[in-house]
């Protein structure tokens, strides 16, 4: 009872003696053990994960006691796989085991809070008037509006209420919607895989009222061209244990065990069946430290060792002594063996043009449908051109012919497609190929020869129907050509060893790359040679970090070339294992209802992201790269005028990219101004565009009715992580303080853009209202007006995939929200019913008009087969869906928003459900929905219809409508892919016909999915999940042009920015670096480095990165890393504080001076939030800075091209990417370490020694 | 005066001591984490062991000098030596032991406040009772001139009295140091005063100090 009393009865305590005296025998209380074991008790345990974008989507169980979540550690229930592989557990990293600190820490958000001054104007309007008219007066009235929009970043939040601010965001809405246009609210919310209820909750609001979803993989630049390019899919790549069933793995810039931490066990695991791995970094990262084999080409030229690569591969195994593996595999699954067109110049030579197409032949050679998509080749049995089965032609508007067997199109015999021409050829036509290795860039090495190289190639004359006659080559002899392999024919710097410097030799690659020839030959022939004995189990792991250059496609390309050659795709333990993001929502098409109100209405408005940010936060007034930079010096230069902007502009007039601000009108009053004319919406706006009475938004930025209005941004830190051109954005979207040193092409005197209008002040401040949701106080939220406190990932219910492991599992509610946080679903819930009852009386049923751009997996990607024709310039007419952006009208219910949130809409029962150009009748999960929820009984535009209250209602939506998680589903859109193939595929999914993936079934156990054709891997007992996997075995075609994987890219602007085939080019030179070096001194040395932003230790993006734990492991504020030789340059010493800038901005960060890195790069993980021990930059007096601070971002027109098969948009598939890694920023040693707080912690830091 | 002089010396003793006893009785049972030393010397070691043991070698000769030179009536030790050669011997001894334990508190506190590992995690109490103890040894260094004055033991005797007087529970021992000096007077007050303060600092780590250990045995089990 008392202690003290215990301890006194010290008498009794002795019991007896044992070991002969030695020992005692004692009476004692045991209650202080009681403390150890407390320790460890709790009340439950709750399954949830970490919806953080790292790809590990790692089961955890998460500890509750007395009502709080105390701690989490791993789970290790994951259902066994095979007897010959290992388990997937235990997952997890010490990130995740930091995460429950956030849950009561300082840092969390607890209730609704807004920006002071706002509030104050808002409560001041309310007093005299309702809603909509309060917010119209404060953001019409240029004073009040400026006096929030500039303190933004500040501070100066104060605590509201929930009624208040959804009010507040209800009339913002609204006021915008009738005054802008709904085009004019914007969301971006990044990665539904990570916790798709949640991202579902504000689309489907969004989506429900017409505002815009920003695209995020592309933006992010974790979305490989590449990939779309060569295959026709975002990306799909093998899950991580298939690692284990490879004989030979390069990890290429990928660093396995540092960012892909609960799946490394797998990298460990194969090396001790004989596996060979190999590194390819230009730092000693960890992954290097692991392999047998470490390759460091200088950064930024992965494609000049990858053809070299090549050049090896294709000379050993394609010529010399060839595989028959691989050429059966190039023969039947490449566009190897296809024809394409050699274009005459007037010096006589030629240069490849398109493919060649059946319409060119005399009678389409019989092809009827499509002629125009359909691709030819040549068969060595029937000696004769063919049409092969599976070309894009073949997918829409007949059924049955769309499969890759060896078979023409429509016929029944057999064919046997020639790879060469080289023995039966009727002239050698002499073919010049760009070449850019020559192109001079002052931080990396060229190696000089002609701009053109011109090859012999062997040729076929060809009667086109026209009656002219024409060469065709097939792609297998350009490639040898392009890859510089010697075949006796003659050409320009024609290699007679790999020791010769000829463009693309070993040698070669040395003087640019710096990597050892020998080393370079003994890798390719070993991947190769392990391809070919075991059929394709050779694999490249790939991270973005070389995605993120400019010429990404190259490095990737590079890459996939490798693996193609040597037949890895699409075969166990091969392929490309590219890893960026958990961008694997394997049950998308039962979320795609759920997260865009298809279900409701169709189609919802999408915008790419780089696209918008580009444009609209002006980072095109600051564009220095000039697109004959970029041109093949075989392109005809006059038609490619103006700056990169220009390009965006005619791609989205074109109907390649979508738009969003979509038209430069309100579309609700176009419909209204339609009808009054007595026109169709679609007519009506046609012939405004024509008549130049209407343009796009994006030619008018700076208008302010263009401006994105309000902004939603949730699961997201973009300011404070992926937003590139960061200090561009806090200047034109948000008006605050910001840090731009440059000058803009006004002041510069630049190349002004020729379909945008200029005006000589840019708009800032254009968006009214930021509202973020999130559940710590990140850089994004100390820049919103409205920060919403959300549920953290241990307090909501939610599902979770990754491409990492094909299990689907959930994010469970512990505990309820702390404080007055609610989850993602609750928000909007909210926001919608508010906007409901706000809009009433401004609006009530409209008509919508939508621009929709020219869609990949639809038939509109066949809608531009030949060349760029521009209706704006006269080129062809404007026609919706043909040469410009389809026009779609919409009907908007406003007053029912909150109705239709909440249930399931009936367009699902009507149009059915599906993805990836598939589609299938679903109204029997409809009605299994409508048992499990239950259906809404009140009257309204929700009677009858199944509900969706809760987010586990959601969930349930998205279980039971995706093929992956409804096993009768999957069956249904494998018939339904058969129907197109002529092939019977069902036979993947019947024995899982009858099983339904529920819920609570996850919760109880991650649970596989089954496999379903809107991917391309199997989920089975005998394969693990590769990607490629049912196009080789199933013979399904590839979504691309020819139907195969494709090496030529044969899209005019594809060929005249000298990217049809693979090339090495150096990084572009970005002159940010110039302008600022010794302009504003402060004493110490300057020098210029090459900016390098990898994934972090210490964090996953900028999440734990301000986390106590993470931050005492690591330096506890932000870093950049530095060369020995570098730092000694620039008189840094370890842990100093430098600053890093150039025009685009500045940031503050210690140095860390390490072995690890190369001379003329310096690393900084990106993401390191700015609101840790982060003092004011030297140059721009603002505070520290992100690593996109000295970011902008730039586009690349060979993004935007769209309406040609594979190269057709579709969110987050296609579209301009957001890279950055060509950048350049002055590092500094600092002299003033100024904290901008007062508190008299400033300093003078030494001088550089 | 007198009422003074009963109140802090007669009755404060009573209060501090009842304090002392059922505060650390309470604290033992009630909160058994709290009952610890809070070494800092994890944190910052650099001279820790130099200051520490001479604080601490130096703090128990001085407690152990007070115990037995005050509580040993002095007909126990009359027939050896005189209250002038014992108090000779209390100076030498407990002066050498105060000086010690004075170093050692001077650097303990210079480190507890000029560290800034051991200041961010020290509690108010932990200053406030390395401040004290200083203040207390200060205090008492500072009677040994004074009795160097009188080196006849009649102070001590005077003392002695007092504090025999109170652990017999004799109404009076206030009396017994009517006409002290003042720095006696104010060392025994601070004395008392840490008596009070005890069981709500890290003092309570002196009734742990693990004595046992010298005589336990080899092995140790328990019975079920």
């Amino acid at each position: 009872m008392s202690h003290l009393l215990d301890r006194l009865k010290f008498l009794k305590k002795k019991q007896g003696t044992f070991a002969e005296g030695h020992g005692d025998t004692v009476k004692e209380k045991r209650d202080w053990e009681d403390g150890y074991r407390q320790r460890w008790q709790h009340d439950k345990v709750v399954r949830s994960t970490h919806g953080v974008n790292c790809t590990g989507s790692c089961s955890w169980k998460i500890y509750v006691k007395n009502g709080l979540i105390t701690w989490e550690t791993q789970q290790t229930d994951y259902p066994r796989t095979r007897p010959d592989l290992p388990n997937h557990e235990p997952r997890g990293c010490p990130r995740g085991a930091s995460y429950s600190w956030y849950i009561y820490s300082a840092n969390r958000l607890k209730y609704p809070t807004i920006r002071k001054r706002l509030l104050k104007l808002w409560r001041e309007a309310r007093a005299t008037m309702e809603p909509v008219a309060a917010w119209a007066s404060i953001v019409e009235n240029q004073d009040k509006a400026k006096s929030y929009k500039s303190v933004r970043g500040q501070g100066g939040f104060v605590r509201s209420s929930w009624d208040e601010v959804n009010e507040i965001i209800a009339a913002a809405n609204t006021y915008t919607i009738k005054q802008y246009g709904p085009d004019r609210v914007i969301g971006f919310s990044p990665i539904p895989a990570m916790s798709m209820v949640s991202y579902a909750a504000g689309a489907r609001y969004l989506s429900l009222i017409g505002g815009a979803c920003l695209s995020f993989y592309d933006w992010y630049c974790d979305l490989p061209p590449a990939s779309p390019m060569t295959w026709g899919e975002q990306t799909d790549v093998p899950e991580s244990a298939d690692w284990y069933n490879s004989n030979y793995i390069i990890a290429w810039g990928s660093n396995v065990p540092q960012t892909r931490t609960p799946d490394a066990h797998f990298f460990t695991e194969v090396r001790y069946k004989g596996t060979k791995t190999v590194a390819v970094t230009p730092d000693y990262s960890e992954v290097a430290k692991l392999c047998d084999q470490w390759m460091n080409p200088k950064q930024g030229t992965d494609a000049a060792l990858a053809m070299a690569m090549g050049h090896v591969i294709l000379k050993e195994f394609h010529v010399d002594k060839p595989s028959e593996y691989f050429t059966d595999y190039c023969r039947r699954y490449t566009d190897m063996p296809n024809l394409v067109q050699l274009e005459r110049r007037e010096d006589g030579s030629y240069v490849a043009g398109r493919f060649i197409r059946a319409a060119d032949f005399d009678a389409n050679l019989g092809q009827d449908n499509n002629p125009d998509w359909k691709t030819v080749a040549f068969d060595e049995i029937s000696n004769g051109f063919v049409v092969p089965n599976g070309s894009i032609g073949f997918r829409w508007g007949e059924q049955g012919k769309w499969n890759i067997e060896q078979k023409e199109g429509g016929a029944s015999a057999e064919t046997r497609l020639k790879l060469s021409l080289i023995d039966d050829h009727d002239e050698l036509a002499s073919v010049g190929l760009p070449y850019f290795g020559g192109v001079e860039n002052e931080y990396f090495s060229s190696n000089v020869f002609k701009d053109v190289i011109h090859h012999n190639l062997p040729a076929k004359k060809v009667k086109l129907a026209d009656g002219s006659e024409s060469l065709v080559v097939t792609v297998f002899d350009l490639m040898l050509a392009n890859y510089g392999v010697n075949r006796g024919l003659g050409g320009d710097f024609v290699a007679n060893s790999y020791d010769d410097n000829a463009p693309y030799t070993p040698a070669w690659q040395e003087k640019i790359t710096g990597v050892d020839r020998k080393v370079v030959i003994q890798i390719a022939r070993e991947f190769a040679d392990t391809a070919h004995k075991t059929k394709g189990r050779s694999m490249i792991i790939v991270g973005a970090g070389m995605n993120h250059w400019y010429h990404m496609d190259m490095n990737y390309r590079g890459l996939i070339n490798l693996l193609v050659m040597c037949g890895c795709i699409g075969q166990t333990g091969g392929g490309w294992a590219h890893y960026v993001g958990q961008e694997k929502l394997r049950p998308q098409c039962g979320w795609l209802p759920l997260a865009f109100g298809l279900d409701w209405q169709r189609p919802p408005r999408h915008m790419n992201g780089t696209s918008f940010f580009y444009n609209h936060s002006s980072q095109w007034r600051y564009e220095k790269l000039n697109v004959d930079e970029i041109l093949s010096p075989l392109a005809d230069k006059s038609k490619y005028t103006g700056s990169l902007i220009d390009f965006n502009v005619r791609s989205e007039r074109m109907g390649w990219l979508p738009s969003a601000p979509q038209l430069g009108a309100n579309p609700l009053e176009l419909t209204k101004a339609a009808a009054a004319a007595g026109k169709t919406p679609q007519e009506y706006c046609v012939e405004q565009l024509k008549s130049g009475k209407l343009g796009f938004a994006a030619e008018d930025p700076d208008n302010p009715q263009n401006f994105p209005r309000n902004m939603f941004i949730w699961r997201s830190n973009l300011l404070g992580s992926s937003g590139k051109g960061h200090e561009y954005m806090l200047k034109y979207l948000l008006g605050t303080n910001h840090g731009v040193l440059g000058k803009d092409l006004g002041e510069d005197g630049g190349r002004k853009p020729e379909e945008v209008k200029w005006h000589d002040q840019g708009a800032e401040g254009k968006v009214d209202l930021l509202v973020t949701l999130d559940f710590r106080m990140s850089t994004t939220c100390l820049y919103s007006d409205i920060v919403l406190p959300t549920a953290t990932w241990y307090e909501k219910d939610d599902l979770n995939t990754s491409d990492m492991h094909p299990f689907i599992h959930p994010l469970s509610a512990a505990t309820d929200p702390a404080w007055e946080a609610r989850s993602d679903w609750d928000i909007y819930k909210g926001i919608a019913k508010k906007f409901s009852e706000v809009c009433v009386g401004h609006l009530g049923v409209e008509q919508d008009l939508v621009t929709v751009p020219l869609l990949h997996d639809t038939a509109g990607e066949l809608a531009q087969p030949y060349d760029v024709k521009d209706w704006k310039k006269g080129e062809c007419d404007p026609v919706p869906g043909k040469t410009m952006p389809n026009l779609a009208l919409v009907e908007r219910d406003y007053p029912n928003t909150y109705a239709r949130f909440t249930s399931v809409g009936p367009l699902l029962e009507k149009l059915g459900n599906g993805g990836k150009g598939i589609n299938w009748e679903t109204s029997a999960e409809v009605d299994l929905l409508k048992k499990l929820n239950w259906t809404h009984t009140e009257e309204g535009a929700a009677e009858g219809r199944a509900k969706l209250e809760t987010a586990i209602d959601a969930a349930e939506m998205i279980l039971a409508l995706a093929p992956e998680t409804n096993g009768q589903v999957a069956v249904k859109a494998w018939q339904e892919l058969g129907k197109a193939t002529g092939l019977d595929h069902t036979h993947l999914a019947k024995p899982k016909e009858e099983e339904k993936i529920r819920f609570r079934d996850v919760q109880a156990q991650p649970r596989k999915i089954i496999s379903s054709p809107t991917w391309s891997g199997l989920e089975d007992e005998h394969v693990s999940y590769n990607a490629g996997y049912t196009n080789v075995h199933e013979l399904i075609p590839w979504r691309t042009l020819t139907g195969r994987q494709q090496f030529y890219q044969d899209h005019e602007w594809m060929r005249d920015f000298g990217e049809a085939l693979l090339v090495y080019r150096p990084p572009i030179n970005t002159k940010s670096v110039k302008p600022i070096m010794d302009a504003k001194p402060n004493g110490n040395p300057e020098i210029a480095l090459n900016w390098i932003t990898p994934h972090q230790k210490w964090g996953i993006h900028s999440t734990y990165s301000d986390n106590l734990i993470m931050l005492t492991l690591s330096r506890g504020g932000p870093i950049i890393w530095l060369s020995e030789v570098d730092a000694q340059k620039a008189g840094i010493e370890d842990n100093d504080w430098v600053e890093v800038f150039n025009t685009n901005g500045a940031l503050a960060a210690r140095a860390v001076v390490s072995q690890r890195v190369n001379e003329g790069m310096t690393l900084m993980y990106h993401a390191q939030e700015r609101i840790v021990n982060v003092p004011g930059a030297e140059t721009t007096g603002t505070r520290g800075g992100i690593h996109n601070s000295v970011t902008r971002a730039c586009p690349k027109p060979t993004h935007m091209i769209g309406g040609y098969a594979q190269q057709a948009y579709g969110f987050n598939y296609y579209g301009t990417v957001g890279s950055n890694r060509d950048e350049f920023v002055v590092v500094r040693k600092m002299k003033n370490i100024d904290w901008l707080d007062g508190e008299g912690n400033d300093y003078v830091q030494e001088a550089a020694k | 005066m007198s009422y003074l002089n009963d109140l802090l010396f007669g009755v404060y003793p009573y209060i501090a001591g009842a304090i002392f006893l059922i505060a650390s009785w309470i604290r033992y049972d009630r909160e058994q984490f709290t009952w610890r030393a809070s070494s800092s010397q994890m944190l910052h070691s650099k001279g820790f062991r130099r200051a520490s043991n001479l604080f601490h070698v130096g703090v128990l000769v001085i407690f152990f000098g007070h115990l037995v030179g005050l509580l040993t009536p002095h007909a126990l030790y009359a027939p050896f030596m005189s209250a002038g050669t014992k108090q000779v011997i209390a100076i030498i001894v407990g002066g050498a032991a105060g000086v010690a334990c004075w170093i050692g508190a001077l650097l303990l506190l210079k480190r507890r406040l000029g560290e800034p590992r051991v200041r961010a995690t020290s509690t108010k109490a932990d200053i406030f009772i390395l401040v004290l103890l200083f203040v207390q040894v200060s205090l008492g260094l500072l009677t040994i001139p004074f009795a160097l004055g009188h080196l006849d033991g009649g102070v001590m005797i005077q003392l002695a009295h007092w504090a025999q007087g109170l652990v017999t529970l004799q109404a009076d021992a206030a009396s017994h140091l009517t006409g002290i000096g003042l720095v006696y007077k104010l060392h025994i007050f601070v004395g008392l005063t840490m008596f009070v303060v005890f069981p709500f600092t890290r003092m309570v780590h002196i009734w742990s100090v693990p004595v046992k250990y010298f005589t336990r045995n080899y092995q140790l089990v328990r019975t079920r």
